[in-house]
């Protein structure tokens, strides 16, 4: 009986807690309550660290010593030793940091914004998308720091009584830039902390004792999964999820803001905020997929990291790129219709200038390669999403390094331009701040639950009163 | 065992149906001193087992403290303490205060979720008597329990352990209060 059968898929399916219609599983079959507790707490807890682990980890504490030589021969010499002169006065320390903090963007994404739509496939990716954007912040931090000159005594920046009785000028984005990194850096770890402390226990209960039962404990806080705790610990991680969201589309506009509250032509637009933050979850993305794929080939994790989950990473950066598409279309055409000389000259710089290398690199990188995420067979394939994440990750340092440099390096008076030449120690710091970056990441890895265990839980089809028994 | 020095009684079940359905029957049976752990959060639950819940006024607490934290300084800062006269330009430059205001409410109302999120449950308090039955540890992995405690004023040692038995659990323990 065809009709029968078609009625009892149709049964099936709408049992499920996800989209019927979508035929690609958020948690592959097989799943159960203790398959997934295993998985993710043996990887912390028992398994042997892979070969992998070690070669990436050995890689990124390389580049973490050339960072820490580069900051100082820094702090000896000064900003100097970089290629930053006036006018251009930002180069690479800005573009870094400009390009870390949007990658940070799309772990908060996942982890509030998905949560609040109740998106139940962000629940496996978000611990260590929420990791990769608090460790990008980090990386992001040092660039604004150093660039200070006089590290040491960045606190100047903040209010506080002094024995100088000067204070910050509060109508200054530099300003507001410090709040809004800070706060996003802090409300990022919180959120990620809280999420986490479940998982803590379950690592507490199941490790064999002593040192990392103690140490498991101390971070759980004696969780034990009573029902009043989950229903406040449920309120909280939504209420921050809540904050969270308007918080990271602020801090991109905080940070769009540095350039676009100055008056030099290239700058001075109202497009930067929903420009830089389409961007910056368009790097994010392709972060979390850099990231994520290689952590599921090597540690297993298809049946949590499955293809609906690269599917639909790859159409969110997909529509971002295309946002972005639409503000490199806007910005030529205002610069048109504005009439102004200075604001048409900069966009005929960008396209012929001394740096036009990277305007059509953008282009190319940016908007005509990551077309190829229109295809499914590109969005659910290991391969090619990852190659085209590379590039969009590559694309968007080059589109922070055009924005600023090209705007910068010819501005009103053609007496006080110049060029720009990175120096080795440019690139060293930059190269370093990668380095940094997997170092944190690699031990978050070994050491943290990177899968959210009770939140994929709370995804298997059992997992809801009368909804059947795994054993 | 002595009855006074125990925590309550334990019990297991095989999965959230059969654990809510338990619930209800330990409700209808007159227990209210009753908690239920689960290895990952079960809405019905919360209906069954009622409590409060103060986080939302926390954060909304915390927040407002963070606004008027933001709004006092800049304020006080910017108009008081080291006017800065550019141009004329007013002093009290509030459109100018806004992104400042906006981040300082989202970092106070985060800092008390978590710290009062952490302080509600009663963290840290890194050993609770249940740990001392060795069974509790699957229940942040893949176990359901029951635990109707001693205070309760229907409970009763031999009662209340057959009474749990009657629901068709997979174990029922005594656990001390150590």
């Amino acid at each position: 009986m065809p009709e029968s059968i078609a009625l009892e898929e149709r049964q099936r399916h709408t049992a499920r807690p996800l989209d019927p219609n979508n035929p690609l599983e958020v948690v592959a079959p097989g799943t159960t309550f203790e398959t997934v507790s295993e998985q993710i707490s043996s990887i912390v807890l028992t398994r042997k660290t892979p070969l992998f682990w070690w070669c990436t980890f050995g890689f990124g504490l390389f580049l973490f010593v050339v960072f820490g030589i580069s900051i100082a021969y820094l702090l000896a010499k000064g900003i100097g030793i970089w290629g930053v002169q006036i006018p251009v006065a930002w180069a690479f320390a800005i573009t870094n940091f400009v390009w870390w903090i949007g990658i940070g963007h799309a772990g908060t994404l996942i982890s509030a914004f998905l949560l609040l739509m109740n998106q139940g496939w962000r629940n496996s990716i978000n611990r260590f998308a929420e990791a990769m954007t608090i460790f990008a912040v980090m990386c992001a931090g040092m660039f604004p720091l150093f660039h200070l000159g006089r590290a040491w005594i960045f606190y100047w920046i903040l209010p506080y009584p002094n024995t100088m009785t000067a204070q910050p000028n509060f109508r200054s984005p530099l300003v507001w830039d410090v709040f809004a990194v800070s706060t996003y850096f802090t409300i990022s770890v919180l959120f990620w902390y809280i999420g986490m402390i479940p998982d803590l226990g379950t690592l507490r209960d199941r490790a064999a004792g002593g040192f990392k039962k103690g140490f498991y404990g101390v971070l759980a806080f004696g969780w034990r999964g009573s029902s009043h705790h989950w229903r406040l610990h449920q309120t909280a991680c939504l209420l921050l999820a809540g904050i969270a969201t308007p918080l990271v589309l602020s801090v991109h506009t905080v940070v769009s803001f540095d350039f676009t509250i100055a008056i030099l032509p290239g700058w001075h637009s109202t497009i930067f905020p929903p420009y830089f933050v389409a961007g910056a979850i368009y790097s994010g993305f392709a972060m979390v997929l850099v990231l994520g794929l290689p952590l599921r080939a090597v540690y297993g994790l298809h049946n949590l990291i499955t293809v609906r989950h690269l599917n639909n990473c790859g159409k969110l950066m997909l529509v971002t790129g295309l946002f972005l598409a639409y503000t490199y279309l806007i910005e030529p055409f205002t610069a048109w219709y504005s009439g102004n000389d200075f604001e048409m000259y900069t966009v005929h710089n960008r396209a012929v200038g001394p740096h036009a290398w990277s305007y059509w690199l953008v282009i190319l990188l940016n908007v005509v390669i990551p077309q190829a995420l229109w295809f499914y067979k590109v969005r659910t394939r290991v391969v090619p999403l990852f190659t085209v994440s590379m590039v969009v990750l590559v694309g968007m340092w080059v589109e922070r390094f055009m924005i600023i440099v090209t705007a910068l390096d010819r501005d009103f008076l053609p007496s006080s331009w110049s060029n720009f030449v990175a120096t080795f120690w440019d690139n060293a710091m930059f190269w370093g701040s990668i380095g940094m970056f997997i170092v944190l990441f690699m031990l978050f890895v070994r050491f943290l639950p990177m899968i959210p265990m009770a939140e994929v839980r709370e995804l298997l089809p059992f997992s809801k009163p009368g909804g059947g028994t795994e054993k | 065992m002595n009855e006074a020095g125990v925590y309550g009684m334990v019990a297991e079940f095989g999965d959230a149906t059969t654990l809510v359905e338990a619930a209800t029957a330990i409700k209808q049976q007159g227990y209210r001193q009753m908690e239920a752990y689960t290895p990952y959060p079960i809405k019905d639950l919360h209906e069954i087992i009622p409590g409060s819940n103060f986080v939302p006024p926390i954060v909304l607490v915390g927040g407002l403290i963070g606004a008027a934290t933001a709004w006092g300084m800049e304020y006080y800062i910017a108009a008081i303490d080291y006017p800065i006269n550019v141009g004329g330009r007013p002093l009290y430059s509030w459109p100018m205060f806004i992104p400042i205001l906006f981040e300082l409410t989202v970092l106070f109302a985060g800092v008390f979720a978590f710290f009062g999120t952490l302080a509600l449950c009663g963290f840290p308090r890194p050993h609770f008597p249940l740990f001392n039955l060795p069974e509790f540890s699957g229940a942040t992995s893949n176990r359901f329990f029951l635990c109707i405690e001693r205070g309760d004023l229907l409970y009763d040692s031999e009662s209340t352990a057959s009474f749990l038995q009657s629901l068709n659990p997979i174990g029922v323990w005594e656990v001390e209060d150590i």
